[in-house]
This record gives structure tokens, C-alpha cells and sequence, in this order.
């Protein structure tokens, strides 16, 4: 058969909204697509632990803290699915992490941004989360198999995490005098960060269009995160607190919240490196990975030596 | 002011053990050598919370039974609860025991810690499981399973760790010369201890030290560590009377908590 067939079957499938398993034949430019796109989702699990870790120690009563660790539990459980899933199209997870140890690979910039006070344990869940969400459940019928699977599961569990992050808030936005300030604190420093998860405006975003195409986005950057404004403007007023944007306005014709330009030096400056935080959370996962060596090393020689001893 | 009674007391150690082992697992949580083990030592210090969850929440209405104020810290409108005993109370007050509060270290460090301490913590539950305190009881119950994972658990990792590599096993032999001297202190009975045993309520330690080293001597010879011979152990823990790492743990928890007084979270 020849390419030209083959990448018609591939499409038809697609537009028959057929899953494309791992054993099927796909462009190599659809695998590329996927891969880059699914370790950097599964980095952004593992690097998202590390602000929330932050402040498993210090969180401010037993269950806050349980609830926390296993929130940062869950995201690691996230980032497993993922590279399993991207090892379906033939990338292991010791590569990918190099990818991402050396810099080559990408990971969200949201996760750059510091966690200064308690109260950015409610912001990240509501607000992080609460995007990530808004990114996510339209991949869970994503066209590749093992990635919409992996995000069927993940999604269950982001969802779980905004409330617990909304829910932080509003106790928050009930209590102190200062309790208050740290929540509207939060809020003023996670909203724009998050409201650039959803990536470049569409005329400057690159991929979309052969990423809709393949299926493996179903909406334009644009629309996500008009959605994730207007949800969340309803949302604060729950909580008595302000959205930091001044042009933040309904707009009754357009059925949709008119809001702010959005800071792209900003967000071109951070991923190219310069967020507070990037530094020091990939030297974290550095760290880690350096200082586990001689453990996943250790653990190796053992197996092997067992399984010497059970075949002689 | 009361005075506290020996079961407040009792359940007080229990809880205190817990929290703090559980608070320094905890520590690794994001930081772990192996994605996988990352969650399993989480999910350790998730159980080990949720225990000490369970304890305090008994003890704080202990506390709030003794006739007339407490003696322990309460929160808004005078209630002792779980979570003013763990985040109001000083390091004199707490009574774990040393091993628990050992700062981590490396991983082999990390894994023999949880090790020599669900060792112990095995017997204590079953024991607690079937004694005459029937709150005590039902915790101890749940939290045995639990505490049997843990025991297996941290001896496949002491043995992985034992056996391995050159450095592994010298990291190990390193973290066992660090360890030992706070191992003793678990059997050393405290009067609390003594009481809780005469009234059924807990094990008898001393039974308890025959069946820990048979566990760590079994789990060593895999391993290939020396059991150690020793002679000086370090105690005080239970009764209040810590190393300096617990100030450091209590002052990371406990930040909150003192910074904003009187809170709801
Ligand atoms: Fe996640
Ligand atoms: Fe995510
Ligand atoms: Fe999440």
C-alpha cells in the first residue's frame, strides 16, 4: 500500500472519530505531534508537583495537609499515565526525562510562577487546575487511544482538585482580616498566569490547525480560554473577591465576559526561561533525578542478581 | 487546671509517633528517586497521617472530658481538637519517639527509619487490636493492615538497598550506624506505656523486642547487613525530652497556625 492510501485510511478513521491505536500506522508527523505534546503534558505533572510540595509541611491543619499530599500524589499518578502513554508510540520515559532535564523539553509555565502563601494552594486548584480542566476534557476524545484513556482518568481527578481549591478559598474568603488579603493576594497573582495556560492567541498559534485536523485539539486556544474566563468571573463572586483586570466587563451582544490585553512579553519571557521559578524547578527535578540514581541503580543490580540466583 | 490521665497520655504517643514519621515522609513528597516510589513513600505518610488523624481526634475528647480546663491548648471557644494538639502544642509536650523525628537523609536512610519503625508498629496495632480500649482498638485494627504494607514495603527496599551496589550497601550500613542508637527507645517503656500494658490497653514492650528482632534480623541476613551489637541507646522522646530536630519540624508545621491565631482553614 502506499503512503498516500495508507495516510487516507489514517485520516477516514480520524474524521470516523475511529481511535488510532498504538499498532496502527500514523503519519510520522502525527506521532512527533503526539509525543511532543504528551511529555510535555506529563513534565507539567511532574514539575507541577513541586509549588504545591511546597507546602505539604506547612499546611495549616491535618486534613489540609492529607488532602494535599494526596493531591500532589495524584499529579505524580498524572505524569505515570502520561509517559506510559507516550511510550505506546515508541519514546521511553529515561529519554523523555532527559528531555526535560536538559532543557530540550517544555513543560506549562504556569509552574514557574512561586507559592507564596497558604492561600495559593486554594488558587492553584481553582484557577491551575480549573484551566488545566478546560484544556483537558476535550482530549479525552482526543483521535490517539492511550492518551484520551489516560485523560478520561486525569480529568476525573483535575475536577476533584478545583473544588478542593475553590473550597480553600472560600473558607478563606470567610475568615481574618488577613486571611482575606492572602486570598485576594492569590488571586491577583495566579489570574493572569492562568489565563495564559490556554497558549498563544489563535493567529499566532502554529499548530492548531493540523492538530484540529488530527483531532488531537478540539478547540481553538482562543475559545478555551474565553470559557475559563467566563466561568471563573462568575465564580469569584462567590468568593467576595476581585479578577485583577480592570477591563473585565459582560458583554450582553456577545454572550461572553470582554476582558484585558493579555501580557505576551510576559509570556514569551517565561518560557524562554526567565519566570521566577524556572530555575529552580528544574534544578528540584534535576536533583531528584541525580540523587536517585544510585537507588534505581541499586534496585537494578538487585533484580538482576535475583534472577541469576532463580535460573541457576 | 487537670491533670492528664495516663490513656490521654497513651494516645497522645500514638498520635505523636505518626504525625511526625509521617510529616518527615512527607518532606519527599516531588523530590522522590523513582516516580513510582515517590507515591509509595507518599502514600506511607498519608497513612500515617490519617492515623494520627484518628488518635488525636480520640485524645481531644479526652482532653475535653477532664473536669474543668485543660491543660492542653484549645482553639476557638475553648474545644480541644486534632488539630490544637498537633499544631499547639511544644516539643515538650509531644511524645515520639526519636527514630521518628531523625531528619531523612537519603533514601536508605528514609527506608530503614520506616523500617525499623513498622516493625515495631506491626505488633503494637495487633496488640492494640485486641486490647480493652475499644476506640484504641478499632484504630489499631485499620491501621494494622496498613502498617503490614509498610513493614513489607520498607524490608524489600532495605533488602534491595542491602544487597544491591557497592554504595547502596554502604549507604545502608551508613544509615544503620545513624538509626540503631534511636531503635531502643521503642521498647523502653514509658509510664504511660506501663499502665496501658497493666490495663490491657497496650502490649507488653518486652514481648514486643523478641518479635522486632527476629523481623530485622530475618530482613538483615536478605540484605546482608550485621545486626548490630549494641549497647547505648538513646531515649527521652516519650516523655518529652527530644533532639534538636523536632524544634525545626514544629516550626515548619506549626507556622500558620501560631502566625494567625484563632483561624478556621
Ligand atoms: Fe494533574
Ligand atoms: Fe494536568
Ligand atoms: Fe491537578
Amino acid at each position: 500500500m502506499s503512503v498516500q492510501d495508507l495516510e487516507k485510511i489514517f485520516q477516514d478513521k480520524i474524521d470516523a472519530d475511529i481511535r488510532i491505536e498504538p499498532k496502527d500506522w500514523m503519519p510520522d508527523a502525527y506521532r512527533k505531534t503526539l509525543v511532543r505534546q504528551m511529555s510535555q503534558h506529563a513534565h507539567s505533572e511532574i514539575v507541577g508537583m513541586l509549588p504545591e510540595a511546597n507546602w505539604i509541611t506547612r499546611a495549616p491543619t491535618l486534613r489540609r495537609k492529607a488532602t494535599l499530599i494526596a493531591k500532589v500524589q495524584d499529579e505524580a499518578g498524572h505524569g505515570l499515565y502520561l509517559y506510559a502513554a507516550t511510550e505506546t508510540l515508541g519514546t521511553g520515559r529515561e529519554e523523555l526525562l532527559d528531555q526535560l532535564h536538559t532543557g530540550k523539553a517544555k513543560y506549562s509555565s504556569i509552574f514557574n510562577y512561586p507559592t507564596l502563601t497558604w492561600a495559593d494552594m486554594g488558587a492553584i486548584g481553582w484557577l491551575v487546575d480549573g484551566a488545566a480542566i478546560m484544556n483537558q476534557v476535550p482530549l479525552c476524545r482526543a483521535s490517539y487511544g492511550p492518551y484520551a484513556r489516560a485523560m478520561v482518568r486525569i480529568c476525573k481527578e483535575e475536577s476533584f482538585h478545583q473544588r478542593q481549591g475553590f473550597e480553600i478559598l472560600l473558607t478563606l474568603s470567610k475568615g481574618s482580616e488577613a486571611q482575606r488579603r492572602m486570598c485576594q493576594d492569590a488571586i491577583d497573582r495566579w489570574w493572569w498566569p492562568s489565563v495564559m495556560m490556554f497558549g498563544p492567541n489563535d493567529d499566532a498559534s502554529p499548530h492548531t490547525a493540523q492538530s484540529m485536523q488530527w483531532k488531537i485539539k478540539r478547540f481553538s486556544n482562543d475559545e478555551l480560554r474565553q470559557r475559563f474566563v467566563d466561568i471563573c468571573a462568575g465564580q469569584v463572586k462567590i468568593l467576595g473577591m476581585t479578577l485583577p483586570d480592570p477591563d473585565l466587563v459582560w458583554n450582553e451582544h456577545r454572550q461572553h465576559y470582554d476582558f484585558g490585553a493579555i501580557n505576551w512579553d510576559e509570556f514569551w519571557s517565561v518560557i524562554k526561561g526567565n519566570g521566577p521559578c524556572n530555575k529552580d524547578r528544574l534544578e528540584a527535578r534535576v536533583k531528584a533525578h541525580e540523587e536517585g540514581a544510585w537507588v534505581r541503580e541499586a534496585a537494578l543490580a538487585h533484580a538482576e542478581k535475583m534472577s541469576r540466583k532463580r535460573a541457576s | 487546671m487537670s491533670s492528664s490521665t495516663p490513656l490521654l497520655e497513651y494516645t497522645l504517643h500514638l498520635a505523636d509517633d505518626v504525625l511526625i514519621l509521617g510529616h518527615r515522609n512527607s518532606e519527599w513528597t516531588g523530590h522522590g528517586p523513582i516516580l513510582e516510589q515517590d507515591i509509595a513513600l507518599s502514600n506511607i505518610a498519608l497513612d500515617l497521617i490519617g492515623q494520627a488523624r484518628n488518635f488525636y481526634q480520640y485524645a481531644a475528647g479526652l482532653a475535653g472530658n477532664d473536669s474543668g480546663e485543660s491543660i492542653y491548648p484549645a482553639g476557638g471557644g475553648g474545644v480541644v481538637t486534632e488539630d490544637t494538639l498537633a499544631f499547639l502544642r511544644d516539643g515538650w509536650d509531644f511524645r515520639n519517639s526519636l527514630l521518628t523525628e531523625q531528619t531523612n537523609g537519603d533514601w536508605a536512610k528514609t527506608i530503614l527509619r520506616q523500617f525499623f519503625f513498622s516493625a515495631f508498629q506491626v505488633d503494637l496495632y495487633e496488640q492494640l487490636a485486641v486490647g480493652r480500649d475499644t476506640t484504641l482498638a478499632a484504630i489499631g485494627a485499620k491501621a494494622y493492615k496498613e502498617a503490614l504494607y509498610h513493614l513489607r514495603w520498607s524490608s524489600e527496599w532495605v533488602i534491595r538497598l542491602g544487597d544491591g551496589t557497592d554504595e547502596s550497601h554502604q549507604r545502608m550500613k551508613k544509615a544503620l550506624e545513624e538509626l540503631w542508637k534511636f531503635t531502643g527507645e521503642l521498647y523502653i517503656p514509658a509510664p504511660y506505656e506501663r499502665w496501658a500494658a497493666e490495663a490491657e490497653i497496650g502490649p507488653d514492650l518486652s514481648q514486643l523486642r523478641v518479635r522486632w528482632k527476629e523481623r530485622v534480623k530475618e530482613v538483615f541476613d536478605e540484605a546482608g547487613l550485621t545486626y548490630p551489637v549494641t549497647e547505648w541507646m538513646q531515649t527521652g522522646g516519650k516523655e518529652g525530652r527530644h533532639t534538636e530536630q523536632l524544634g525545626y519540624v514544629l516550626a515548619e508545621m506549626q507556622f500558620l497556625q501560631r502566625a494567625y491565631p484563632g483561624c478556621e482553614w
